[in-house]
């Protein structure tokens, strides 16, 4: 009984609200704005961190704030954006004996499953296509923010970070960089803003 | 020896210029067949490059010496039939022009990202031109294309200046190595 007084009071107070939020909400993520990155970083040698990125990617996102297993992402990733800040770097790491940017100029990620641990903290399941080849990948996300931009907009933010093997991904020179190499940790962040 | 250019001798200054730059260039070549099948681990894969590219820079230098020089020069006379002579003019254009391509082309390369060029740790070459979308990539397949065209016109040049040696039996390859002619 007082259940459903409290449900018809909150009905009544938050109607407009609870009706935003029932509907699976639409996110373009904002790189026309640059407000995401995709970084990737490795061990040089084992001593040391190298960083680097993709410079140019899209994606959308659904986000349910009810029903939670309603998100997904999708992301798409043109490799030959890599930057590292080095240009011969980058050209060795986009020729085939790593990245083959000019065979496989695409990469990306679309999501599977959302396994929501609460406090804004969940894992992404999905595939990762890299080289021609699709693995699964569990992304662990976080919720960074969101609400109303000054500019009449709605965002949301999040991060995930997850480790990708090199070796996964048939880079012939991977191999020869060493153990040290062979992980690849992957940070990425991203706004959406609310189609 | 004479220092400058005449209607029948080639200088000193040219003879240098030709011969050291053929060197350099040719031995530049094959530096980059060689480096780029180096892999992380190997002794040079740091060094090969850093010759590689300071020599070429200085080749710049010498390219636009050597331009100025030669607009500036006369030329020992050409012998030949007349489609012959004009060949020839026009291989030496085309040295000129494939030579600046495959520099600048390897510049813009390396400073694709906004660094510059040291060369040989003396002194440092600043990038310009950088930042445009897969430059290093686009840069590197006029590099190559370039360079391997230029090998094949120095295979036509020099198989020009064997049949001036030994079929025709005039100066011209000895004119360039500064030898008066014997015959």
């Amino acid at each position: 009984m007082t259940k459903k007084l409290l449900l018809s009071a909150a009905l009544l107070f938050g109607l407009s609200s609870f009706n935003a939020q029932a509907e699976v909400e639409k996110y373009t993520i904002d790189t026309k704005g640059m407000h995401a990155f995709i970084t990737f970083k490795v061990k040089h040698l084992g001593y040391s961190w190298l960083q680097g990125r993709f410079n140019k990617f899209t994606g959308e996102f659904d986000y349910d704030a009810e029903n939670p297993s309603n998100n997904r992402v999708k992301v798409d990733i043109d490799v030959r954006s890599l930057d590292s800040n080095h240009s011969e770097r980058d050209k060795h790491l986009k020729d085939d004996r790593f990245f083959d940017a000019e065979k496989y100029p695409d990469a990306g990620f679309v999501s599977t499953k959302w396994i929501d641990h609460g406090n804004g903290k969940a894992t992404l399941q999905g595939k990762f296509t890299l080289r021609g080849i699709t693995k699964d990948v569990d992304i662990d996300v976080s919720y960074t923010g969101g609400g109303k931009d000054p500019w009449g907009g709605f965002r949301r933010g999040f991060e995930g970070t997850t480790t990708l093997k090199l070796s996964d991904y048939k880079m012939e020179q991977a191999g020869k960089l060493g153990p040290a190499v062979e992980d690849v940790e992957i940070w990425l962040s991203v706004e959406g803003v609310k189609k | 020896m004479i220092l400058k250019n005449n209607q029948q001798h080639y200088g000193s200054i040219s003879i240098v210029l030709h011969w050291g730059m053929a060197v350099v260039i040719i031995g530049l070549y094959f530096l980059g067949l060689y480096m780029v099948d180096l892999t992380y681990y190997d002794e040079l894969y740091q060094t090969a490059p850093d010759i590689h590219r300071s020599l070429g820079m200085i080749m710049v230098a010498f390219l636009l010496f050597r331009w100025v020089w030669r607009l500036s020069s006369v030329h020992p006379d050409i012998s030949g039939k007349a489609w012959e002579k004009v060949a020839a003019v026009w291989a030496h254009r085309l040295f000129y022009v494939l030579i600046f391509a495959v520099l600048i082309s390897g510049y813009m390369i390396s400073t694709a990202k906004g660094q510059g060029i040291s060369i040989f740790g003396w002194f440092e070459i600043p990038a310009t031109f950088y930042g445009y979308d897969n430059q290093e990539d686009i840069a590197g397949d006029i590099h190559e294309v370039t360079s391997h065209i230029l090998m094949f016109l120095v295979a036509i040049h020099s198989a020009a200046a064997l049949k001036h040696h030994f079929i025709e039996r005039d100066p011209t390859l000895l004119n360039m190595l500064g030898r008066k002619s014997k015959h």
